[in-house]
Formats: structure tokens, C-alpha cells, sequence
């Protein structure tokens, strides 16, 4: 039998949970406790909106706009751990370090860099990338035989498209031995201006 | 990119996992120790998961989880509040008795329940489970969750005449 009293447990007044609130409370005390492995937070760019992540180690993701945020958190998430909490200011210096970088005011990075998202020839690759100088350009035949594999030049360019921290590690200085533009993570327009702000391209007037 | 070789465990961010879950155990703790203490006990339930989320060796049934640990976060509420003294040494009421909220109502009636009613009343009426449902949740058998919520009603029934 439903009665009055059966509604009013079904329905009882309950009053609203304020979730953001409840966030908010969760992420200041995982900070006390030391429990956040993930802080992740927006940078403003030239290039559109950047997605910062890093952990205690490093800067451990990077990302353009377009890449679906919460296909990257599962991959963090799975991959170094769930424990990922929006905390801004955990990524100031990483943050800072771009704003110069696109600012012309900062030729290299300097901010540790926690590689667990790659492994084996890929990282490789990528460690090998991370040594290119602002303003040289290598090719992926040359970065190849860096990391190791002079015929694997294939297998770089795919360890190039799937670099987890563009710009930083700049996969954008590796193109083909022919001269052309190669590929990018973040699209062809992206990869020229990067290229044009450290000079390597010329900048197009008009 | 390399792939990983080990069995993936999938829990979510656990970001997510509070905004998928945090209201409807918000109503389930308001059934269990009331409106007033309900949105501590989340919040020291969320902390409980946290600390005990990296270790997780799978993410196949959350929700169950983290009502095991809501559960038993107000069950250290209810003793807490039995613990504490409801009248002070000169006979007044202590300044940290808690006050009837407008809404406190049938709340604190449920509150009053023996445990195994009031969780089987909360599961059959807050959540809206099956008794089947509510016997695995409550480790007791469909029968004994169907006469537990019978039971509560019952007694509650005798305090609610409205």
C-alpha cells in the first residue's frame, strides 16, 4: 500500500546539495593531505586554449583545444592515477613558462618533465626531440637514428603524432628530410606558427 | 604508443566520480543520520574513497563502494551523537544541542530507528531498490530486508500520524 508516509520518504524535502561547494572542499583538503597526483588547469595561447596537467614529478600532459578532455583524463587516470583534481595554481610555473614562450621572451623550457605516459622507442623519440634547440628543425630519419633506430623513421613520426606534451617537448621542429612541413598533433596551422615564431619560417606580412 | 599490458582497472577521475554520485548519496545519508549532519558525512566519505582510491584493484561496482563507506560513516555519526551528553552537569542543554531544522521532520523520526530498519527503509524508499537489491547492499537475505523495511514502517507509522 503507497501511503503519505511512503510519498513523503520518496519525496521528503532534501535539501540541495551544492556540489561545486562540495568539490571545492574536497579538492582544498586533498591538497592538505597530499593526495592530489594530477593537477590540471587552462592556459590561455595564441594557439587557443592549452590544457596543462602535471603531477609532483613534472609537466606530464599538454594539449590543444580539440583533443576531448575527458578522453585524456581517463588516459591519465588509468595510466598514472584517477586522483586528478582541477588545481590551478599547481600549474602557475608551467603556465608562466608558456606565456614567455609565446611572448618571444623565453627560448627553452624549464620545468621538469614526467615522461610516464610514454614508453619504450617512443620516448625515445621524444627524449631525443626534447634536446632540439628553439629555432633547428631535424627530420624524422635523423631523430630516428637519435633514438636509436635509424629505419624506424615510421615508427618516430608515429611517436611524434601521439607526443603527450607538445610545445614543451617540441615535436613541431622535426620535418621531413625533403623539406616539407610533416605532420602535427595539433593541426598544420598550429606546427607553421610555432615555426614562425622561432624563426625558422618566415612570417608572411599582410 | 605503447600499449599497457597489465589489466586496466577504469575507475574514473575522481573528480567525476563525486559529481556522478554525490546527491543521491546525499539523500541516502540524509535517511541515516538527518539533514544536519548528512553533508559532513559525505564529505568525510568522499575523503575516505580518496585515500583508499589509488589502491583500488578495479572500478566494477563504485556505487556500492562507496555506499559501504557512507554507511559506515554514519554509523561513526550515530555514535558520536550517542556519546555526546544531552544535558550539561548544572542541567541545562548544552550549547552544542542540536537544533530542529524546518525540514528535520521525518528525518529525524527515520533517525530514530533501529539501524537495520532505518537503512532497509532508506534503500527501499531514498534509493528505490528491489529487496532482492537491498539484502546483497545489506549483507541480510531478500526476506529479512522485506521485513526490516515492513518493521520500519511500522514504527514509523506510530510517530508520523500526519
Amino acid at each position: 500500500m503507497t501511503d503519505d508516509l511512503e510519498r513523503r520518504l520518496r519525496t521528503g524535502s532534501v535539501p540541495d546539495l551544492d556540489v561545486a561547494g562540495l568539490q571545492d572542499a574536497l579538492r582544498r583538503r586533498a591538497g592538505e593531505e597530499r593526495l592530489i597526483d594530477v593537477a590540471y588547469a587552462t592556459a590561455d595561447s595564441p594557439l587557443g586554449p592549452l590544457t596543462v596537467m602535471v603531477t609532483p614529478r613534472g609537466l606530464v600532459r599538454l594539449s590543444y583545444a580539440g583533443e576531448p578532455l575527458d578522453e585524456q583524463m581517463a588516459e591519465v587516470a588509468e595510466r598514472i592515477s584517477p586522483r586528478i583534481f582541477a588545481a590551478p595554481e599547481r600549474t602557475d610555473e608551467v603556465r608562466r613558462q608558456l606565456d614567455d614562450y609565446f611572448a618571444g621572451r623565453r627560448p627553452s623550457f624549464a620545468v621538469p618533465i614526467d615522461w610516464r605516459l610514454v614508453r619504450g622507442f617512443a620516448a625515445s623519440v621524444l627524449r631525443a626531440t626534447a634536446r632540439i634547440p628553439f629555432g633547428s628543425v631535424s627530420s624524422y630519419r635523423s631523430i630516428a637514428a637519435d633514438a636509436g633506430s635509424p629505419n624506424a623513421y615510421r615508427a618516430a613520426g608515429n611517436a611524434l603524432g601521439s607526443n603527450p606534451i607538445p610545445i614543451v617537448v617540441p615535436c613541431h621542429r622535426v620535418l621531413h628530410s625533403g623539406g616539407g612541413l610533416g605532420g602535427y598533433t595539433g593541426g598544420l596551422e598550429r606546427k607553421r606558427y610555432l615555426l614562425q615564431l622561432e624563426g625558422v619560417l618566415p612570417t608572411l606580412k599582410g | 604508443m605503447p600499449r599497457r599490458v597489465s589489466p586496466s582497472v577504469h575507475l574514473p577521475p575522481f573528480e567525476q566520480l563525486v559529481d556522478v554520485h554525490a546527491r543521491e548519496l546525499h539523500r541516502f545519508l540524509i535517511g541515516l543520520v538527518g539533514p544536519a549532519e548528512a553533508e559532513d558525512c559525505l564529505q568525510e566519505t568522499f575523503m575516505s574513497a580518496l585515500r583508499a582510491y589509488r589502491r583500488l584493484r578495479h572500478g566494477d561496482n563504485l556505487r556500492a563502494w562507496l555506499y559501504t563507506i557512507a554507511q559506515r560513516k554514519a554509523t561513526d555519526a550515530a555514535r558520536r551523537r550517542a556519546r555526546r551528553p544531552t544535558r550539561g552537569l548544572d542541567g541545562l542543554d548544552p550549547a552544542e544541542a542540536p537544533v530542529a531544522r524546518p525540514d528535520d521532520g521525518l528525518w529525524a523520526v527515520v533517525r530514530e530507528l533501529p539501524p537495520k530498519q532505518r537503512a532497509a527503509v532508506v534503500h527501499r524508499f531514498v534509493l528505490d531498490l528491489a529487496y532482492g537489491e537491498i539484502g546483497a547492499r545489506m549483507g541480510i537475505s531478500e526476506e529479512a530486508a522485506r521485513q526490516n523495511v515492513s518493521a520500519g514502517l511500522r514504527r514509523l507509522r506510530t510517530t508520523v500520524t500526519r
